[in-house]
């Protein structure tokens, strides 16, 4: 290998980079974070001051985005909810892999009936409709934000498996791997330094891809009130609130189900995008599945 | 086949103790004594926790109650709901056909607006339409099926007085109303798939149509539309038609909340009103009725998929 080689990553890197819609994804999702993370900063008002003059109005050069039921700038709100929001993907995806990457490097390279037995009850929850199964979680655990992060990320269990597992055992009858195990490189060593770099980049779009259809669970849950409890507001509970003008003011509709939208389409472009560049890694677990 | 479909079913008797075995352990995440949080928490009376936990036999060793309850649910009874006395089963057996019409008039949406969109951008690869249809179902596999709904209602009934804004009629009252009812909720639910379908239809078209015997047809004289009619779409469809049974469980999911906005009297209100109560009995008679569907569903699925590709068959 010469010395001005490119890595794998700069490789993808490059790549991605070459991606236009992909950029234009990676660019929306960093200003999303950047405004939820200084949301005091970019809010133009308290995610919760009630104007009490301007109920349920368009929006104006005082509120850019109107104000809802009860005065409250929706701006502000979509900010901070987005807040909320964002938390809650975060925490379900660190969930969902912490569980399914010990799990899935197991199933992969130890095998035998532990593989037999944990990939029979992925395939059971696999048959859980996502949103049916976080509902039955989040309310039996009884409603809160962390209860609901638990729920959501219960269903994303089995597919991050299932990838790491495909990718495990794609790499595991290498012939570098061998050459390791015949020098006698222990199992853990070998899962941490020769098998986990492997399995990374296909987690990697896994991932992308899981934080847009979290955000949309995270939306569907607390639009049913099993999510972000109130006073706190999520993307979802502000279109719950805004379900109930519905009739005679649509407004508040618009602003958090476009936010939602566009943030899981970013989310969605990157995540194509990484697959796209991360190359010829990836078409392995495609082939297994 | 008979062969396949035997080895696909007895596949299915392991797979559906442990689905159960999952449903049945729902029940250890309440949190501190099942019986009092069930019961309605610190107001319920002794009187009332000590019937609770008989009712549900939470006096009894795990294995004992997971022997009764699988096996009452195996002969369809799923308890009585803890509020009404009422059977689960013969709720679930009233509300299945109203949340079946929901979730099939959204696949109905699906593969009418799918496939179609599908064909168009596969066929014309690289062209605006191409790109439209692209642009179009990313937007809509990014949308909250629930806002999509919303927004149906806000233009289609709302403003432009055209179509119901919630409710249902039974069809048996008037089969017009109880379609004119469903349109709404089964575009709102049916998008989101149709365009998962449509980008999985056009990707493979596009590599099938460039296959040597498509050029063959091609160069025997076929018109342009049958060779993408008669010969591409059959290779084609093997991707979309295997993810028709994911989507039919998403669509499922999808109507718990759909039912909700809508006033819809089926599974998923029934449900969502079991989750507010915690009405355990409902909760686990639902789950476990909705997780069977399913697999019945991907078993059809993909018996549909063996018989069009004989290569499934063997492996």
């Amino acid at each position: 290998m010469s010395a001005d080689a490119e890595t794998p990553w700069r490789r993808t890197a490059r790549r991605f980079a070459k991606n236009p819609a992909a950029m234009v994804g990676l660019i929306f999702l960093g200003l999303v974070v950047v405004m939820v993370l200084l949301a005091s900063f970019f809010s133009p008002y308290s995610p919760s001051t009630q104007d009490l003059r301007m109920i349920n109005t368009g929006p104006s050069g005082r509120h850019w985005l109107g104000t809802d039921f009860v005065g409250r700038d929706i701006l502000s709100r979509v900010i901070y909810g987005g807040r909320a929001s964002m938390e809650v993907c975060v925490v379900v995806v660190i969930l969902a892999v912490g569980v399914a990457l010990p799990l899935g490097l197991i199933t992969g390279y130890i095998g035998g009936w532990l593989d037999s037995v944990i990939m029979r009850i992925m395939d059971a929850l696999f048959t859980f409709p996502a949103l049916i199964l976080a509902l039955a979680v989040a309310a039996l655990l009884g409603p809160s934000v962390g209860h609901a992060a638990i729920a959501i990320s219960i269903p994303f269990v089995p597919g991050f498996v299932r990838v790491i597992r495909a990718q495990v055992l794609a790499v595991r009858e290498e012939t570098y791997v061998e050459a390791s195990r015949s020098v006698g490189v222990g199992r853990s060593r070998m899962l941490r330094k020769h098998i986990f770099p492997n399995v990374a980049s296909p987690l990697i779009v896994q991932v992308a891809l899981s934080f847009g259809y979290a955000l949309l669970a995270e939306a569907g849950l607390s639009f049913l009130g099993f999510g972000v409890q109130p006073p706190n507001s999520s993307w979802g509970t502000m279109l719950q609130s805004a379900y109930s003008f519905i009739l005679d003011k649509p407004w508040p509709l618009l602003p958090p189900g476009l936010a939602i939208m566009l943030t899981v389409l970013a989310f969605n472009l990157v995540g194509d995008g990484l697959r796209d560049s991360l190359g010829r890694e990836i078409f392995v677990v495609k082939a297994e599945k | 086949m008979g062969g396949y479909i035997v080895r696909r079913i007895l596949a299915l008797i392991p797979l559906i103790l442990i689905l159960s075995a999952l449903v049945f352990a729902l029940s250890f995440l309440i949190p501190g004594d099942p019986a009092r949080t069930l019961a309605g928490g610190l107001k319920a009376t002794p009187e009332r926790v000590a019937l609770v936990r008989k009712q549900l036999g939470l006096d009894r060793p795990v294995y004992v109650q997971y022997g009764h309850w699988v096996g009452h649910a195996s002969t369809g009874n799923l308890g009585k709901s803890l509020l009404d006395n009422e059977t689960v089963g013969s709720q679930i057996k009233a509300r299945f056909p109203v949340t079946l019409s929901l979730a099939l008039g959204a696949m109905v949406v699906t593969l009418l607006i799918g496939i179609p969109a599908g064909i168009l951008a596969g066929t014309h690869p690289g062209t605006f339409i191409d790109r439209l249809v692209t642009f179009g179902t990313s937007a809509a596999i990014a949308m909250p099926d629930f806002w999509l709904a919303m927004i149906l209602v806000v233009v289609f009934a709302v403003k432009l007085h055209m179509l119901p804004a919630i409710g249902y009629i039974h069809p048996t009252a008037s089969p017009v109303d109880w379609i004119t009812h469903l349109y709404l909720p089964c575009f709102g639910l049916g998008l989101g798939g149709a365009a998962s379908i449509a980008r999985l239809l056009r990707g493979s078209l596009v590599d099938v149509l460039e296959q040597d015997y498509i050029r063959t047809a091609g160069a025997k004289g076929l018109k342009p539309r049958t060779i993408v009619l008669k010969h591409a779409l059959k290779n084609a469809a093997m991707a979309p038609i295997t993810v028709l049974g994911i989507q039919f469980a998403y669509l499922l999911g999808g109507t718990v909340v759909l039912e909700q906005i809508f006033s819809i009297p089926g599974m998923g209100q029934y449900f969502f009103n079991a989750l507010v109560r915690k009405d355990l009995p409902v909760i686990q008679g639902v789950t476990l009725v909705v997780a069977i569907t399913f697999v019945v569903v991907n078993l059809t699925v993909d018996v549909l998929y063996a018989y069009v590709n004989p290569k499934v068959r063997l492996a």
